[in-house]
């Protein structure tokens, strides 16, 4: 049956992040766009906190590691993990998509375990916190194309290469690093390995410093002789001609709404707040009469926030698709590429129709407008995204449309 | 909500001190980090146990009817639904499509399309068995899923078709009890009686809720002065529902049967939905009795407005729904186009330039999709749709035309051709930033 509200009971989970993004983000949103590179010691408590909400709130568990496709069920429609989790980051990043971002234990590497790794590694990395690595200088959305290599010897694999943009890297407890078994095998022989903190030969050389997101470390690393256990490749050794890459591939399935929720997050952020202030110059938003017979900024707000519903919404149709077991590729792509370039938009419309008030540090304003653009660059560019939905769409394969 | 509040107060006072602590140097020097995270985790523990409890304890005061069917967010059809779409989708392809262009050339459907379509049983399925249809219950999904696959046939032909249908859904909605019985049979009894409904009016900046078509009183009656336009089907249709001011009161429908002295009607052939058979509405002080106000009495108090307001929601909802399936129709038919044309020497499909405006016409696509589906299903559930509707139908205005002006791009100078039905929904897509009104989900 067609229904396309919130469930009552996810309604409660929501509001808990959303009292999380008011009271502890907020307040020290702006602190820490300031003073990039100081560790958010706030975070630990929160997230003592979320873990706390996690086990008392029931079997339903939030947060980036109970993302995955779930079987069909017989029991009738699902609203479950992956809908909560693209919820929840909605409300951390209406806070601040920057500290959501340095959550600890709430990585993408963390995605990437609770993807592909088999029980054994579960278990092993349970409560860790980890980043993941796959951008090199020389690779970023040709990600098949990477030089890190992995070699095994003995019983260890030994790590080669270099790695950047890797999102809180130098505050994750380990690091899910993308490395190729074999150069000349192409994407089949890309797999991922876990790379603990501390490790010798694991060495953080760089944090950049960044137009947004800055509450958020994004580091560079170096892997020269690292050797970990071979039990830390996530999946199979194998290189399968076909399901190897695939299955480094499948994590951003996952992943891709809740990217998609970040969007959604600061675009209401700046949505909410502008119609805020230009409601005290006695601008009110009326959904009545011709769209194109309202004042230019009553039409502009409507009209942003139809694309935002759209972007809202999309994110909910991957989320829920993966939560019912359905696969959701093309939907995960759409409702990123949508959502992140509607927040980039928002973003930056909100400033300008709140003139010099919008530009200024007074307000949140512009620091949401500098937060938004890396939305529609990580986890796989606009570009990117329009790519793989094309392909998909036409039933091209990568080697016909490039 | 007692437990949103609840949480709000808990979580809220306590996330305020929460943030105190961790700033505090104190608990740092004092190593006692620890120590307070665990404090904080047994308190979130708590606090969320309490509202899960909470939670249960609210939903399991909610009526048994509600108890059986728990709402989630769900995109899947009802059975029936998933039925009805099966057939439709087989008469709009096999049916509409191969009709539409002698149709948009004719300015009219075939003679017996709508006698076809009418075997097809939806009117039946818009009317509650109570009222003598087959609908178990009516609903505004099960509707919008019906314009938004016979779109994807033809749209005029949709509109045609469609225009009966929301007629009966008017009286279905808010006609009184002798409207009904007096009405809904006829519509019934498998004859394929003919009706529209006349909201639009031939002005700029056309506003639903600003009518210049007037309803005045004339001793108990009502004397109909005005003009409609775009209306589908217009010089066959025994009835039409026609929106008129009353002043001091406000909009209310009006039945006014198609040989009352005073209608006149003339052809109005337009840049498309031309196979609807476009016509103007004349009303010359048409004398309508008192009985005819859709809704009766009743209507003419406060509850009229309500009724009025819904049915422009439910309007807009079904122009959303028709942006839908001719938008699909359209990626259906540039996907294998982009694929087998070759230019430069391999698929214009294999360059991005082509391929990224599908990939758009996809995410828009479904973009325009959820906001329609929300609004009906808001509906269906009860709920408020206004701001829904006008989300959808400000997206839809926007994006469809966008689509539409993207698919004759994409064939080149073989879609401004008519060899191709492409420039067909390129001038039906420029409809539906004008259309606010004449259909009824």
């Amino acid at each position: 049956m067609i229904y396309l509200e919130l469930p009552k009971d996810l309604k409660l989970v929501v509001n808990q992040a959303h009292q999380v993004a008011k009271h502890i983000f907020r307040p020290i949103s702006r602190k820490y766009d300031r003073a990039e590179h100081d560790y958010p010691k706030e975070l630990d408590m929160l997230a003592a906190l979320m873990d706390g909400l996690n086990a008392g709130g029931g079997k339903k568990g939030a947060g980036i590691d109970t993302l995955q496709r779930d079987e069909a069920s017989e029991e009738g429609v699902r609203n479950g993990g992956n809908m909560i989790t693209c919820l929840g980051m909605t409300e951390l990043c209406w806070g601040d998509v920057g500290l959501a971002l340095s959550i600890p234990r709430q990585g993408l590497g963390n995605a990437a375990i609770a993807a592909v790794a088999n029980p054994e590694q579960k278990k092993r990395f349970a409560g860790v916190w980890a980043a993941m690595a796959i951008t090199e200088p020389g690779a970023g959305s040709d990600s098949a194309n990477i030089r890190t290599t992995a070699r095994l010897d003995g019983d260890e694999w030994v790590l080669n290469g270099e790695k950047i943009y890797v999102t809180a890297g130098s505050r994750a407890g380990a690091i899910v690093v993308w490395a190729t078994l074999d150069r000349n095998l192409g994407r089949a022989a890309i797999k991922s390995f876990v790379v603990p903190q501390g490790t010798p030969g694991l060495e953080v050389v760089r944090l950049d410093k960044k137009m947004g997101i800055r509450a958020s470390d994004t580091a560079s690393i170096t892997l020269t002789d690292c050797r970990i256990p071979k039990e830390n490749l996530l999946g199979t050794p194998d290189i399968e001609a076909k399901q190897g890459f695939s299955g480094v591939m499948q994590t951003f399935d996952n992943t891709r709404p809740v990217v998609a929720a970040m969007g959604v997050g600061v675009a209401r952020a700046a949505l909410e707040h502008t119609r805020d202030l230009l409601g005290r110059e006695g601008i009110k938003v009326r959904y009545r009469g011709p769209l194109l017979s309202k004042r230019a900024v009553e039409a502009e707000l409507i009209r942003m926030e139809a694309e935002w519903e759209a972007g809202r919404l999309l994110m909910l149709k991957a989320a829920w698709m993966a939560d019912n077991g359905i696969p959701n590729s093309t939907e995960a792509s759409m409702s990123k590429a949508k959502a992140a370039r509607v927040a980039n938009e928002v973003t930056l419309r909100c400033v300008e129709l709140c003139g010099s008030l919008g530009y200024s540090e007074d307000e949140l304003l512009e620091k949401w407008a500098r937060d938004s653009k890396i939305i529609d660059i990580f986890e796989g560019t606009q570009q990117i995204q329009l790519l793989i939905i094309a392909r998909r769409l036409l039933g091209k394969r990568s080697s016909e449309l490039r | 909500m007692a437990n949103q509040k609840f949480m709000d107060e808990v979580m809220g006072g306590g996330l305020r001190v929460l943030n105190l602590i961790a700033d505090s140097p104190l608990v740092e020097r004092l190593g006692l980090e620890e120590h307070t995270q665990k404090l904080v985790y047994e308190g979130a523990k708590r606090a969320a146990e309490t509202a899960v409890k909470a939670a249960k304890r609210l939903s399991s005061k909610r009526s048994p009817d509600h108890r059986s069917k728990p709402m989630k967010f769900d995109l899947n059809l009802s059975e029936e639904q998933q039925l009805m779409r099966d057939t439709l989708r087989r008469f709009a392809d096999d049916v509409m499509q191969p009709a539409a262009r002698e149709a948009d050339d004719r300015s009219s459907p075939d003679a017996d399309f709508l006698e076809t379509f009418g075997d097809l049983g939806a009117i039946a399925m818009a009317v509650p068995e109570s009222m003598g249809g087959a609908a178990e219950q009516v609903s505004a999904v099960s509707q919008m899923l019906v314009a938004e696959d016979l779109a994807r046939g033809d749209m005029g032909l949709a509109y045609a078709a469609l225009s009966p249908l929301s007629f009966v859904n008017a009286i279905v909605h808010w006609g009184d009890a002798q409207q009904r019985t007096s009405l809904l049979p006829v519509f019934l009894d498998g004859d394929a009686t003919v009706a529209s409904v006349a909201v639009l009016e031939p002005q700029p900046l056309f506003d639903p809720n600003a009518l210049r078509t007037t309803a005045k009183k004339r001793g108990s009656d009502y004397l109909l002065s005005g003009e409609k336009s775009m209306v589908a089907l217009a010089d066959q249709a025994k009835w039409f529902l026609v929106a008129a001011e009353i002043p001091k009161t406000g909009p209310r429908f009006f039945l006014v049967e198609s040989d009352t002295p005073g209608v006149e009607v003339i052809e109005e052939p337009a840049m498309g939905l031309r196979s609807a058979r476009l016509g103007r509405l004349k009303l010359d002080k048409v004398h309508v009795a008192r009985e005819s106000v859709l809704g009766g009495e009743a209507a003419l108090k406060a509850e009229g407005q309500v009724s009025y307001d819904d049915g422009v929601n439910r309007a807009r909802i079904a122009w959303g729904a028709m942006a839908l399936g001719t938008s699909q129709a359209l990626l259906d038919y540039a996907i294998p186009y982009c694929n087998d044309r070759i230019a430069f020497g391999e698929p214009i499909s294999h360059r991005q330039a082509v391929a990224f405006m599908i990939a758009d016409i996809g995410i828009e696509l479904e973009s325009m999709r959820m906001l329609v589906y929300r609004a009906a299903g808001r509906i269906d559930a009860g709920l408020k749709c206004e701001r829904e509707a006008y989300l959808a139908r400000t997206l839809c205005s926007t994006k469809a035309m966008q689509i539409g002006t993207n698919g004759v791009q994409l064939l080149g100078g073989a879609g401004f051709i008519k060899d191709h039905p492409v420039e067909i929904w390129y001038r039906q897509l420029r409809s539906i930033g004008v259309m606010d009104g004449n259909l009824l989900l």
